[in-house]
């Protein structure tokens, strides 16, 4: 088992998830993922990185997000740290129709993204109070839907 | 960092006869779009603009501020009497805004012809 990382450091702002979206595609073309899935990934990359600018380091231009990506095998895992809590729970899946209704914000996609479009993603709170991260897999195999 | 998002509006004609309002954007859709995403929507006459049809041809990039954006316009339009439709999704977004919802209250198609023919 031969494991290769890459790490990319962003500025919270936001529009630098797009740094690290090019750096994980360029990782899962490499690796020799199929196009949807790189496209796939990309989002999830994206909505994990923007959560951290704008929820985790509140915006802190002082601040930066840290994105490890390591491939394994066939999997490749991304991990996206920032300076911030860490969720205490995960959203409710959003409701179009609510939305629609205006029973529910219509921001909060981003999660259920994130969840939708890889294979596993945990939340994971850090330890006082800081370096909370989310941990994305996306595998190799995977068939497209 | 993020592109500069532009919009343009045309006014055609389905082939039943009926008049489209087409909003054409280009660059990212994003939290910075707002303006030319919802203003630009905001900004036509609703008693006439009734079938609303979005260009998303030249957008390579959509995040999840972008897809609330696209969500506001239909919560408008639904109040407004207005339709939207879109054409020109990549075939990730297109996935992307099915997983969503967002078919439920925005046809989908694959370009401006086949739009246009079932307007």
């Amino acid at each position: 088992m031969k494991t290769t990382s890459v790490e990319v450091r962003l500025p919270s702002r936001m529009g630098y998830e797009k740094v690290a979206m090019s750096t994980a595609a360029a990782v899962a073309k490499l690796m020799g993922f199929k196009e949807d899935r790189v496209e796939d990934l990309k989002t999830a990359v994206a909505e994990a990185c923007i959560n951290a600018i704008e929820h985790g380091n509140l915006l802190n231009e002082g601040l930066s997000v840290g994105v490890v990506l390591s491939s394994v095998d066939d999997a490749l895992e991304v991990k996206v740290i920032d300076d911030g809590k860490g969720l205490k729970n995960l959203p409710p899946k959003p409701d179009i129709d609510k939305k629609i209704h205006g029973e529910e914000d219509p921001r909060g996609m981003g999660m259920f993204l994130i969840q939708a479009l890889v294979d596993e993603a945990e939340w994971v709170k850090g330890s006082n109070g800081k370096s909370s991260y989310v941990r994305l897999v996306i595998r190799l195999d995977k068939e497209a839907d | 960092m993020q592109t500069e998002t532009k919009a343009r509006v045309d006014q055609l004609t389905s082939p039943a006869g009926h008049p489209v309002t087409v909003l054409r954007y280009e660059g990212d859709i994003a939290s910075t779009s707002k303006d030319a995403v919802l203003g630009t929507y905001q900004a036509l006459p609703k008693q006439t603009s009734k079938l609303v049809l979005l260009d998303f041809t030249k957008v390579d990039y959509i995040n999840s501020s972008g897809i609330a954006l696209v969500i506001q316009m239909l919560i408008e339009a639904a109040n407004s009497g207005q339709k939207v439709y879109a054409f020109g999704l990549s075939p990730h977004f297109t996935k992307v805004f099915t997983m969503v919802g967002i078919t439920k209250y925005a046809g989908l198609f694959a370009g401006q012809t086949e739009a246009l023919a079932a307007l």
